[in-house]
């Protein structure tokens, strides 16, 4: 590899999202080479087939045990595959695997230039779980407004009430109880149920 | 005295006494507040351990002795205050290839050295007709597992680099791939082999206490820096891991620790599976014949517990052995310095200086000589040499 010419990177993740918004990621910062996997059988086979320069791989993929033997002694191995990062560099290993993706890099590529495509594959996958994270909550936020919905029409109809007094209701309950107008809408649609 | 611990696991029922400490209250009665986490890989349960995500982690014993000696990845001294099982695994192979292994066998098929030459025969067939060489899953290149493989078809003379194909496998894709003929056998612990056993596509041909009589399989593992200055928090987990162990080895529990065991968050499968590796008495064919020993998994009895360095010699022997790394007396000593008898035996406040080491036992081949490990090596006649 010359040193101007972009390094060819693998990606080895199950999650076809995460390994698109990482491989996005790495093309929008020059790195044109990329390459997924998503197929965990003969893992190693399409790996020597792409002689890549750094793999990268998710560390919720066992896998990575397979990846380890491409550290060994072995006949299977066209050319010694070095290190994870650089030995003293402890504090981007720690980034690494606290996001949870994990890089080896092959043969004499130069810490200088691994660490961006890392800091990089950090963030991403930061963003990634972030944007998990939102998901749920987005998920859980409709879930709520549901049952609000269905507590506010049990209110309306038992005592009477109109959509807004019935919120109101919920909203000043929940406050008075510290507890999330969900929460209180839950009980009632529970309550109610087993009144029936 | 309290502290709050963090301890990677990887679902297998040798995590036992960790996860039964845990679940079980050992450790709480010890003072200890410990988060048990599940990992993917042993890549994982290493890294975490060395860069201190983790404070202690259900580790092959091998992988303990490779951070120390920084074969394979960072350096990371590692130290073993307790077994975590002896023996434990188990070489199954396909229906097709055990039906071609007892065609050609000569002797009794419980015996690895008749089971082993059958394989050579097998191997030397296969090469005549052209056929694509064997292939053999194991779980990292550092484990008991790939020596124990390496161990049993060598002494037949099967070169297990030349003749066959010896292939990473995580333990949760073996049963797959033994299925989808991507292997034809592999060697890993409990519950796989039973699970393999179950769904049809395996035979147990060996338990590996027919290998080797006593084997160090699993370890405690602790970052010897953090070991050094937490010598309290050690031995109360110590302490708390041999309760475990006492509790998993008395017969009238075994329903209760499987079950533990067993739980979603745990090993996440049948507890009658778990509780067949806890006893020892196995399906080992899909017809239903089952097979005993009282030495296929021990935890705890047998003084099983107490890390013996001369196990950690005979694993770093195996390294040496396999050309993953060169025979040097410094190696050596950090290999056996790595099990910690002392840290054991201080925190059950005794002393265990005269207690005898139990031998490796393996079925053939010579005594292990902890003193001549180049004249021990030099008496087998398939092995490799580091470069």
């Amino acid at each position: 590899m010359s040193a101007d010419q972009s390094p060819k990177i693998v990606i080895v993740d199950e999650s076809p999202v995460r390994a698109a918004i990482l491989e996005e990621g790495l093309r929008e910062a020059g790195f044109t080479q990329v390459v997924h996997i998503r197929e965990m059988q003969s893992l190693l086979a399409r790996i020597y087939a792409v002689d890549p320069d750094i793999i990268l791989i998710d560390l919720e993929n066992p896998s990575r045990d397979v990846l380890e033997a491409m550290f060994q002694v072995s006949r299977a191995v066209k050319r010694p595959i070095a290190m994870f990062v650089d030995q003293s560099d402890s504090a981007s290993i720690q980034a690494s695997v606290e996001a949870g993706v994990s890089a080896y890099i092959v043969d004499g590529l130069k810490k200088e230039r691994i660490k961006p495509i890392l800091d990089l594959c950090v963030s991403r996958f930061n963003a990634f779980a972030k944007l998990q994270e939102e998901l749920e909550r987005t998920k859980s936020q409709l879930e709520d407004r549901k049952i609000i919905e269905k507590a506010k029409g049990i209110l309306m109809k038992i005592k009477g009430l109109t959509e807004d007094e019935a919120y109101v209701l919920l909203r000043s309950t929940a406050m008075r109880e510290k507890k999330k107008i969900g929460e209180i809408a839950q009980s009632i649609i529970t309550a109610s149920e087993m009144l029936k | 005295m309290t502290a709050s611990l963090r301890i990677g696991f990887i679902p297998l029922v040798d995590a036992a006494a960790l996860i039964v400490a845990v679940d079980k209250g050992f450790a709480a009665a010890e003072g200890l507040e410990v988060e048990l986490v599940r990992e993917v890989s042993w890549s994982n349960v290493r890294d975490k351990l060395n860069i201190g995500l983790f404070d202690a982690a259900h580790l092959l014993a091998p992988v303990a002795i490779a951070s120390s000696l920084g074969l394979g990845h960072v350096k990371v001294p590692i130290a073993a205050p307790f077994n975590l099982g002896i023996n434990g695994n188990a070489i199954t192979v396909s229906p097709a290839l055990h039906a071609t292994l007892m065609e050609v066998i000569d002797g009794d098929r419980f015996d690895p050295l008749a089971t082993a030459k059958a394989l050579a025969k097998v191997v030397a067939i296969r090469r005549k007709a052209g056929a694509e060489p064997l292939t053999f899953g194991m779980t990292f290149p550092f484990s008991t597992h790939n020596y124990q493989l390496r161990y049993w078809m060598a002494a037949a003379g099967v070169d297990p680099d030349e003749d066959v194909r010896l292939v990473v496998l995580p333990p949760p894709y073996m049963v797959d791939s033994l299925r989808s003929g991507h292997v034809d056998a592999f060697c890993v612990g409990a519950p796989w082999n039973s699970i393999a056993v179950d769904l049809g596509v395996g035979h147990i041909l060996h338990f590996v206490s027919d290998i080797l009589a006593h084997a160090a399989e699993k370890v405690l593992a602790l970052r010897q820096v953090w070991a050094d200055k937490n010598p309290d928090v050690v031995a109360a987990l110590v302490r708390a891991a041999v309760q475990a162990a006492q509790f998993i080895e008395n017969p009238d529990n075994l329903t209760e620790a499987a079950q533990i065991l067993a739980q979603p968050e745990r090993l996440a499968v049948d507890a009658e599976l778990i509780q067949r590796s806890l006893t020892g008495r196995l399906k080992i064919s899909p017809d239903g014949a089952v097979r005993e020993s009282d030495r296929y998994l021990l935890v705890g009895r047998e003084g099983a517990g107490r890390p013996d360095p001369v196990q950690a010699a005979w694993l770093y022997a195996q390294m040496v052995r396999w050309g993953q790394t060169a025979l040097s007396g410094e190696a050596l000593r950090t290999a056996m310095a790595v099990f910690r008898p002392d840290v054991y035996d201080a925190a059950l406040g005794r002393r265990g200086d005269d207690l005898a080491s139990t031998p490796v036992g393996a079925f053939a081949g010579p005594p292990f000589d902890v003193r001549d490990i180049a004249g021990y090596l030099a008496s087998f006649e398939v092995g490799r040499r580091a470069p």
